[in-house]
This record gives structure tokens, C-alpha cells and sequence, in this order.
């Protein structure tokens, strides 16, 4: 599988480092009051690890994700790839949110290939970009705009748009979120085939629970205001795996129990 | 799944929408026959035309009754022959489907204007000729009506090109730019509403000819819209889509040219028809004032001179001229646009 995939060496990913990072914004215009949204966050991930963040709405996720691609700073603490600091928004670290935020203008190929022209690529990379329509099965619909596309497909081809600067860090805020049940599990699939192919370390923010089992090989539990890592979870399990296994269950109650959901 | 599923509603809707009746029906169905009272509508219309005509040629001068006549007689021969060859030629069968009422009422009010002016003699001359003395005027002065219509083509897209460019790019300035946003806004402000026109006595005295200040006057009317519209669009543009811009390994330039500019084009569009109409407005009024040449110029002349049937044949030429000019930006939209759903049609 994984040496018919893309062209490029696999394993992309770096590591990356979150120090202690805190955070807070204006609580309301006009006022000094503050709200603090991450409070001396740190952790680490693994060059090529696959990581899910899952906690409840206003945690802090996203904000962390947004530090972390470099589109915001934090007030205190450090974040680091590899041992380079972030000090910017650059293509080393891609960012797929829940909505695919596709380019209208452009069609689907001129989208996927957007990140090679933003860094002055895109005539010696131009097979790449086929490669990845093809790797995210979209073939007929390279020169369609994107209005013409379902929810899945526009996920799809923002995954490629994100992937084909070969980024050493894939943020992904979200992404299936927006997506009915089957396209979900469906498309986890296909994330889950397109890290395996590159090993590019993700950073996956997620509200379901089953997804987080699912995909990763940890899972940072959240809690909110402040924003903290509460607790780590490791998974060692063989994928594919099984979402109806008596283990696969167990640690999703046990995940819903640290959440606050569990049978009181 | 989800796309084939999506694509099966497609094409389950698209068969719904073929079977219900409704006004999309005409367009979908080229090859139909054409109603009859349609068909019928110009060719009858055109006799009535002509038979009112000829019974007042009588008390016209005779080069004027004659050409009309002509002009009528080619224009019922014309669709009598459209008629007679529609049932081999879907592509006019379409056309006539869609134009012909309109032609007839077009026709009639020919009627009614030779009724109310030439027959009845309703309304006061020299202000209100019949149809065929305007044909006349049109006939007789179309070399100077070309060349006034050239003139003002030449000032039009001097000034107007000259407008969108300098608004493009302050609006692109301002837009993108804090700094020029503070600066620019409050000119824009306070010099945009004014008029172009109320500058014209200001202009005259500036400029070393009256060509050269019609075409800043332009120029001015145009870069007011478009600039504003502009700005608007670029400062609106989606954060997110920046966002993802800047991941993308995007820098400055791909950010304003491929990913601004893109999002701000439908903004932008709207101010360049903005600034068409207003430059439309500043060219007559210029011509009128203090260029020599053009349509507006040629319209005060025919007026000083009280022959009213050149007026209206410059306003017609007007229609047509601006019309066209009009359409042919919509059809640049259309096709720079193609990516959005659902777009106005002219």
C-alpha cells in the first residue's frame, strides 16, 4: 500500500513541542477583564505520532491549534518543531478546519495545487498534483469548481490542498465534523491510509470520542476554562481497529467518565 | 456513497423539474413549435403599420414617407419570410419565441407614436416629429451621427479605463493596508460623493484642453465606486480563507493577488458597473459642455438648432451605444465569475 502512494520519501513528520504555553483574549471589548483560554499547557508529539486532543466546546482546542500553525501567539511558554520555534504561519505546519474553506475561485486542481504556486513550486512539482487527486480519489473532478462538490469531497480535496506541501505537522481542526456518520468513517479511513503513506505527525482536534480511539496513539483529554491538559491516554492497539471490540468500549467510557459523561 | 447518492437526487430532481410545467419550459424545449398568435403578432402588426403610414404619406414630405415606408415594408417582408422558413430552423423558431412579442409591442408603439404625432397631431412640433422624420434624421446624419458615436467611444474607454485602474489599486491600497486605509478613507470620504460634473468649471480652467478634463472628469466619476467597492471587498475577505493562505506557505503577494483580489472580485464588479453608469453620465454632460465632438455634443447641437428629429436619433444611438457597452461588461462578469453560484442576468 504504502509504496504505491505518493511520490516523496515516507516519513515527513517532525516533532513537536508545546512548553507551557498560556493564553488568555479580552473577555468583552472595551473591558480589561480577561479570559483565559490555555493555562501552561505543555506536551509533546513524536515525529510521525498521530495525536487527538478531545474535550469539551471552549477548552481551548482550536486556540491551541492556531498557536501551534503559527496564525497566533501566545502570551508565555514556547512552541517548538523539531527544536526550531514556531514564529509564524508557514507550510510546514497544514491547518484543515471543519469547514473546508476551499478556494471558490479556483477548481478543484488549481485548489489542491494552491500551495505550490504560494511557494513558488508549482511548475517543477506540477505531477504531484494529479497524484494527490488521485490519492484522494477524485479523478472526474479535477476541473470542477468547488460549489459542485459534497461535504466529504470538499474534505477530501482540502486534505490534499494541505498535504501536498508535504508538511512536517498536519493540524486538523475538526475536519469530519461538519460530515454525516458513514462519510466520516470513511474519510477517517482515508486520513488514517494518507499518514500511514507519509508518516507526517498529526494533531488531531476532535469531539468524538470514537474518533480519537479510533485513529490515535494518544489522546490528550482537555478541560476547560482554563484550558489544560487534564490527562494523557496511550493506545497501543494493532489498526484497523475494531469500534465494537470490548477494549474499543471500555476506554470510551472510561474517556466519557473523565469527561463528566459517564453514568453517575 | 454520499456522491453517488447526491448525484441519483441530482438526477432525480433535474427529471422533476423537466416534467413540471413552468417558465423554464421554453428554454428547455428548443425544438417546440411556436405559438401562433405569435407568429402572427408582428407580421399583423406590421401591416397595421403600414397601411396607417401610407394613408398619411400623403401630408408628409415625401423623401421622409418614403424612406419609412421602405423601412416598414422590409420589416413586414423580413417576417413574413421568418415565418414562412421557421418550421426548418429550431435555432429561429428559439429566437422568435423568445423576441418575437416584443418586437410587435415594439411595433406598436411605432403605431401609436405616428398616431398621437404625424396623424393626429396630438403633440406640439418641433418637439415631438413622427417616426419617419427621426428615420430621416438617422438616415441623413449617420456619417456625423458615426463619427460623434466614435468620439465619444474614444473618451468613454479613455476615461473609464483610466478610472478603473486608479481605483483598483488605491481600493486594493486601502482595502489591504491599515495605513492607507487611515489616510485614504477620509478622501475618499469627502471628495467620492461629490458629482464629477460639479467639477467641470474647476476643470476648465485646469486643464490645457477640454478633451483632456472630460476625460479626468471621467475618470474621477469612475474611480469613486470602484475604489470604494474595492476596498470593501478586499477588507472583507474571509479570514479563514487567509488563514489557510498563510499554512499553504502563502507570503504577501499570494495573499492580495490570489487570495484578496479572487475574494473581493464580486464586490468589485459591482463597483465597475457603478462606475460605467456614472461615466455615462459624465461623458453626455462633458461633451454637452465643452467637448466638440461626441454624442452629448451632438445632441446640444441638433437642440440649438431645434431639430428635434436629431435629437432623437442621437438618443437612439445613445441607447444602443451604452446598452452594448453595458453588456459586453456583463459578459466579461460572466465569465470572470463563472465560479459563483447564481449570478444576475442581463
Amino acid at each position: 500500500m504504502v509504496a504505491t502512494l505518493v511520490s516523496g520519501v515516507a516519513k515527513e513528520g517532525s516533532s513537536l513541542h508545546v512548553t507551557n504555553v498560556t493564553k488568555d483574549f479580552a473577555a468583552k471589548e472595551r473591558t480589561n477583564l480577561r479570559t483565559l483560554a490555555l493555562d501552561g499547557v505543555s506536551f509533546s508529539v513524536a515525529a510521525g505520532e498521530f495525536v487527538s486532543i478531545i474535550g469539551p466546546s471552549a477548552c481551548g482546542k482550536s486556540t491551541l491549534l492556531r498557536l501551534i500553525a503559527g496564525l497566533d501567539f501566545p502570551n508565555s511558554g514556547e512552541l517548538h518543531v523539531g527544536s526550531e520555534a514556531i514564529t509564524g504561519a508557514n507550510a510546514e505546519r497544514g491547518l484543515v478546519f471543519q469547514d473546508p474553506n476551499l478556494f471558490p475561485w479556483l477548481t478543484v486542481r488549481r485548489n489542491i495545487r494552491s500551495g505550490l504556486v504560494a511557494l513558488g513550486v508549482a511548475r517543477e512539482k506540477h505531477h504531484e498534483v494529479d497524484e494527490f487527486i488521485r490519492l484522494v480519489g477524485l479523478e472526474g473532478f479535477a476541473d470542477v469548481y468547488p460549489h459542485h462538490l459534497s461535504g466529504g469531497m470538499a474534505q477530501r480535496v482540502a486534505l490534499a490542498r494541505a498535504l501536498i506541501t508535504h508538511p512536517k505537522v498536519l493540524l486538523l481542526d475538526e475536519p469530519l465534523g461538519a460530515l454525516d456518520a458513514f462519510t466520516r468513517m470513511q474519510v477517517q479511513d482515508e486520513v488514517l491510509r494518507l499518514w500511514q503513506a507519509r508518516l507526517t505527525t498529526m494533531l488531531l482536534v476532535t469531539h468524538d470520542i470514537d474518533e480519537a480511539i479510533y485513529m490515535s496513539d494518544r489522546i490528550l483529554i482537555m478541560t476547560p476554562r482554563p484550558g489544560r491538559i487534564d490527562r494523557i491516554i496511550s493506545l497501543d492497539t494493532e489498526r484497523p481497529r475494531d469500534r465494537s471490540h470490548p477494549d474499543f468500549l471500555r476506554l470510551r467510557s472510561e474517556i466519557l467518565q473523565l469527561l463528566d459523561f459517564g453514568r453517575r | 456513497m454520499k456522491e453517488l447518492a447526491d448525484a441519483n437526487e441530482q438526477a432525480q430532481a433535474s427529471s422533476v423539474t423537466k416534467r413540471s410545467p413552468g417558465p423554464q419550459k421554453r428554454d428547455e424545449r428548443p425544438a417546440e413549435k411556436v405559438p401562433g398568435g405569435t407568429l402572427l403578432a408582428v407580421p399583423v402588426a406590421g401591416v397595421v403599420a403600414l397601411g396607417l403610414h401610407l394613408f398619411t404619406a400623403a401630408n408628409e414630405p415625401p423623401a421622409e414617407a418614403l424612406l419609412y415606408t421602405y423601412f416598414l415594408s422590409g420589416l413586414l417582408i423580413a417576417t413574413v419570410l421568418a415565418a414562412a422558413i421557421q418550421p426548418l430552423w429550431s435555432g429561429l423558431r428559439k429566437w422568435m419565441r423568445d423576441t418575437y412579442p416584443l418586437i410587435a409591442a415594439a411595433v406598436f408603439f411605432l403605431i401609436g407614436w405616428e398616431l398621437v404625432t404625424s396623424i393626429l397631431h396630438l403633440l406640439p412640433l418641433p418637439y415631438f416629429p413622427g417616426p419617419s422624420g427621426v428615420l430621416l434624421s438617422l438616415v441623413n446624419d449617420r456619417a456625423v451621427l458615426f463619427d460623434s458615436t466614435w468620439h465619444s467611444l474614444l473618451l468613454l474607454l479613455g476615461g473609464y479605463s483610466l478610472g478603473v485602474a486608479v481605483g483598483l489599486i488605491s481600493g486594493i491600497c486601502i482595502g489591504w493596508f491599515p495605513h492607507a486605509r487611515y489616510w485614504g478613507m477620509p478622501i475618499l470620504k469627502i471628495v467620492g460623493p461629490i458629482p464629477a460634473t460639479a467639477w467641470i468649471p474647476l476643470a476648465m480652467v485646469l486643464s490645457p484642453s477640454a478633451m483632456f478634463s472630460a476625460i479626468g472628469l471621467i475618470a474621477l466619476a469612475v474611480w469613486f465606486p470602484v475604489t470604494m467597492l474595492t476596498a470593501s471587498g478586499i477588507s472583507n475577505t474571509r479570514a479563514s480563507y487567509l488563514d489557510v493562505a498563510r499554512t499553504l506557505g502563502a507570503g504577501r503577494v499570494y495573499l492580495i493577488f490570489n487570495v484578496a483580489i479572487p475574494a473581493a472580485l464580486p464586490s468589485i464588479f459591482i463597483g465597475l458597473f457603478m462606475g460605467l453608469g456614472a461615466s455615462f453620465l459624465t461623458l453626455v454632460a462633458a461633451e454637452t459642455v465643452g467637448v466638440k465632438s461626441g454624442l452629448g455634443w451632438y445632441l446640444s447641437w441638433a437642440q440649438g438648432w431645434a431639430e428635434y428629429g436629431k435629437v432623437y436619433a442621437a438618443l437612439l444611438i445613445m441607447a444602443a451605444f451604452f446598452s452594448t457597452i453595458m453588456t459586453a461588461l456583463f459578459k466579461v462578469r460572466d465569465r470572470v465569475l463563472a465560479w459563483q453560484k447564481g449570478v444576475i442576468k442581463w
